[in-house]
C-alpha cells in the first residue's frame, strides 16, 4: 500500500509539473489601475481562472471615463453619465482595494500600498494609464492647471473647463495646446475642438477657436477639417507644428500661450501636456527611457520585468492607439495569455482591433479603425484593412456613426463595469 | 488504511476536477475574437443600435463578415474591420462567439 501511494503522490507530482501555478494552489493575480484596461482585464481573468485570487488595487472608488468627457465639457452630457463604480466586479468575487500603490518589487513580487501592507503575487497587472510631463510646456504644472485646465483626465478639471466656457463673453478667443505623440486618444484635441465650436456657434457666435498643436499631422485629420469647413467656417483654427503651433510656456497669470514667435492671449486656455506612463510604471521599473511601457505582444509581459504585464495607454503597443476601445481589447487578450500562461502554455500571439469613433457635432460621427497584428514583437497594422470614414459619406452616414459612438459606450462601459 | 486510501482517492479526484476546470477554462479564444464586444454587447440589458452577435449561428455570423469584406453588404466600420481577417479566423471567431451566451 505504501508503495502505491507514493507511486500515486508521484503521479500526481509529476501531472502537475508543467503546471506550477495549479500546483501553488489558487493563483494570486493583483491589478493595479481600474480603467478601462485593468478593470476589463481582472474581470475576464476571474471569468477565465474563477480558481484564481483576483485582486483590483484602484486609488479612486468612483471611476470617471475619458471617452465622452468633451461632451461634458460643452454642455451636452453631465459627469455623472462619465462617472461608474466597481460593485459590480466586487459582486464577482474580485477583491477591491482602494489605495495607491506606492512599491513594487518584481524579486520578491510583492506590491504595497500606502498602508505599508505588502500583497504577494504570481502575476502582476499593470494599468496606470497617463501621467503628465508637468513643466511641459514651461510653467505647466498642476498649480497652472488650475487656472488652465487640462482636462486630460476626465472629473473636476472637466468641469473646470466647462465653467470657463460657460463664464466666457461671446468674442473671447478660446486656445487649445495640443502635445506632441504618443498620447491618450490622439483624435481626442480634435473632438474636443469640434464640440466647443458646436458650443461657441449656438451661444458665443463672435468667439474664436484655435488650436496650437506640437504636431503637422493627426488622425483623420482631412475628416475633421473637412467638417470644419462645413460647420464652422471661419470660427476654428488650427495652427501645425510648422506654422509655429508648438505651445513652448505658458503665462497662467494672463492666460497666455507662448509659441517661438507669438503669444495668444486667451479668455480659455486649455493646455493638454505631454504624457508618459502613469507612475507606478517607474516604480515598477517596467517604463523605458521613452517613459512608456516596452512589452511581449502575445502576453502583455514587460520587456524589462518578468511576470508583470502592461496594458492600455502605459503600454508601447505599436500602431495601436491609446484608446479606450484598445485598452479593453488588451485588457482582454492579456487576461486569456495570463490564463494560458498559468495552464503550463504558450499564448499565441493574436489580431486586436481598435475602433475610434469621434464626434465632430452631436450628429456627426467620423471613425478610425486598425486591425493589428504582432510582427517582429510589435503590433502592426494588418494591411489592407482599417483606415477612416470616407471624405465622401453622406450626412446618414455621419448620424449612424454618432449613433453607433453612442452605442460602443453604453456597451463598453457595460462590459467593464456593469 | 482504508480511510488513508479514500482520503487519496479524495485528494486524486479533487485535484483532477481542478485541472479540468483550469483545461476547460483556459481555452484560448480565437484570433481577435474578444475585441468584438467592445462593440457587440454581451449584456442584454444594453440599449444598442449594434447588433448582438454572441450566440448567434455561426453560419450567419461567417455570411455577413464575408458581404462586408466584399462589399456586398453596406457597412460604417465592419468593412474596414473584416477585411483585416482570413475565411479560417472569420470561421474561428464566428463558431466561437455562436457558442458564447
Amino acid at each position: 500500500m505504501k508503495s502505491r501511494r507514493s507511486f500515486l503522490k508521484a503521479s500526481i507530482a509529476a501531472a502537475l509539473m508543467p503546471m506550477p501555478a495549479l500546483a501553488q494552489g489558487q493563483p494570486r493575480i493583483i491589478i493595479v489601475g481600474g480603467g478601462f484596461a485593468g478593470a476589463t482585464c481582472a474581470r475576464e481573468l476571474k471569468r477565465l481562472v474563477p480558481h484564481a485570487r483576483v485582486m483590483l488595487v484602484e486609488a479612486n472608488p468612483t471611476f470617471t471615463a475619458c471617452p465622452f468627457s468633451n461632451g461634458v465639457i460643452t454642455g451636452l452630457r453631465e459627469l455623472r453619465a462619465q462617472q461608474f463604480n466597481y460593485e459590480a466586479l466586487g459582486s464577482l468575487g474580485i477583491s477591491l482595494v482602494y489605495l495607491p500603490a506606492t512599491k513594487i518589487d518584481p524579486q520578491a513580487r510583492t506590491v504595497t500600498l500606502r498602508d505599508g501592507t505588502a500583497l504577494p503575487y504570481d502575476r502582476l497587472v499593470l494599468a496606470p494609464g497617463v501621467d503628465f510631463r508637468w513643466g511641459s510646456p514651461a510653467g505647466y504644472d498642476e498649480a497652472a492647471s488650475a487656472r488652465m485646465p487640462h482636462a486630460w483626465k476626465a472629473g473636476e478639471q472637466t468641469l473646470l473647463l466647462r465653467r470657463q466656457l460657460e463664464a466666457m463673453d461671446d468674442g473671447g478667443l478660446v486656445a487649445i495646446s495640443a502635445p506632441p505623440n504618443p498620447m491618450r486618444c490622439p483624435t481626442g484635441v480634435y473632438e474636443r475642438a469640434s464640440l466647443i465650436a458646436f458650443y461657441l456657434k449656438a451661444r458665443k457666435p463672435r468667439s474664436k477657436l484655435i488650436i496650437l498643436d506640437a504636431k503637422d499631422s493627426f488622425p483623420k485629420q482631412r475628416l475633421f477639417q473637412a467638417a470644419w469647413q462645413q460647420l464652422y467656417p471661419g470660427l476654428l483654427e488650427w495652427v501645425p507644428l510648422s506654422n509655429d503651433g508648438k505651445v513652448v510656456s505658458v503665462e497662467p497669470a494672463t492666460n497666455t500661450l507662448v509659441t517661438d514667435f507669438a503669444q495668444h492671449k486667451a479668455a480659455v486656455a486649455n493646455v493638454v501636456p505631454p504624457q508618459k506612463a502613469g507612475a507606478v510604471a517607474a516604480v515598477a521599473g517596467v517604463a523605458d527611457r521613452t517613459g512608456w511601457c516596452p512589452i511581449d505582444p502575445a502576453t502583455f509581459e514587460s520587456s524589462l520585468q518578468k511576470n508583470i504585464h502592461v496594458i492600455g495607454d502605459a503600454a508601447i503597443s505599436g500602431a495601436m492607439a491609446k484608446s479606450a476601445f484598445a485598452a479593453n481589447a488588451q485588457g482582454k487578450a492579456c487576461a486569456a495569455a495570463i490564463a494560458t500562461l498559468l495552464s503550463g502554455e504558450t499564448p499565441p500571439a493574436g489580431k486586436l482591433i481598435n475602433t475610434c469613433y469621434s464626434l465632430v457635432a452631436p450628429d456627426y460621427g467620423i471613425s478610425i479603425v486598425g486591425v493589428y497584428q504582432a510582427v517582429n514583437g510589435q503590433y502592426v497594422d494588418v494591411e489592407g484593412a482599417g483606415g477612416t470614414s470616407p471624405m465622401d459619406a453622406p450626412r446618414e452616414t455621419r448620424a449612424a456613426e454618432a449613433n453607433y459612438a453612442t452605442a460602443w459606450f453604453r456597451t463598453i462601459t457595460a462590459e467593464v463595469f456593469g | 488504511m482504508g480511510g488513508a486510501c479514500a482520503r487519496t482517492a479524495v485528494a486524486i479526484t479533487y485535484l483532477f476536477a481542478t485541472l479540468i476546470t483550469a483545461a476547460a477554462a483556459t481555452v484560448a479564444p480565437p484570433s481577435g475574437a474578444t475585441s468584438c464586444t467592445g462593440c457587440h454587447a454581451t449584456d442584454a440589458k444594453v440599449a444598442t443600435s449594434v447588433p448582438r452577435i454572441a450566440g448567434r449561428l455561426a453560419a450567419e455570423i461567417v455570411a455577413a463578415m464575408e458581404a462586408f469584406r466584399t462589399g456586398q453588404k453596406p457597412a460604417t466600420v465592419m468593412d474596414r474591420i473584416a477585411k483585416g481577417f482570413s475565411d479560417a479566423e472569420i470561421r474561428a471567431i464566428a463558431e466561437w462567439l455562436g457558442g458564447q451566451k
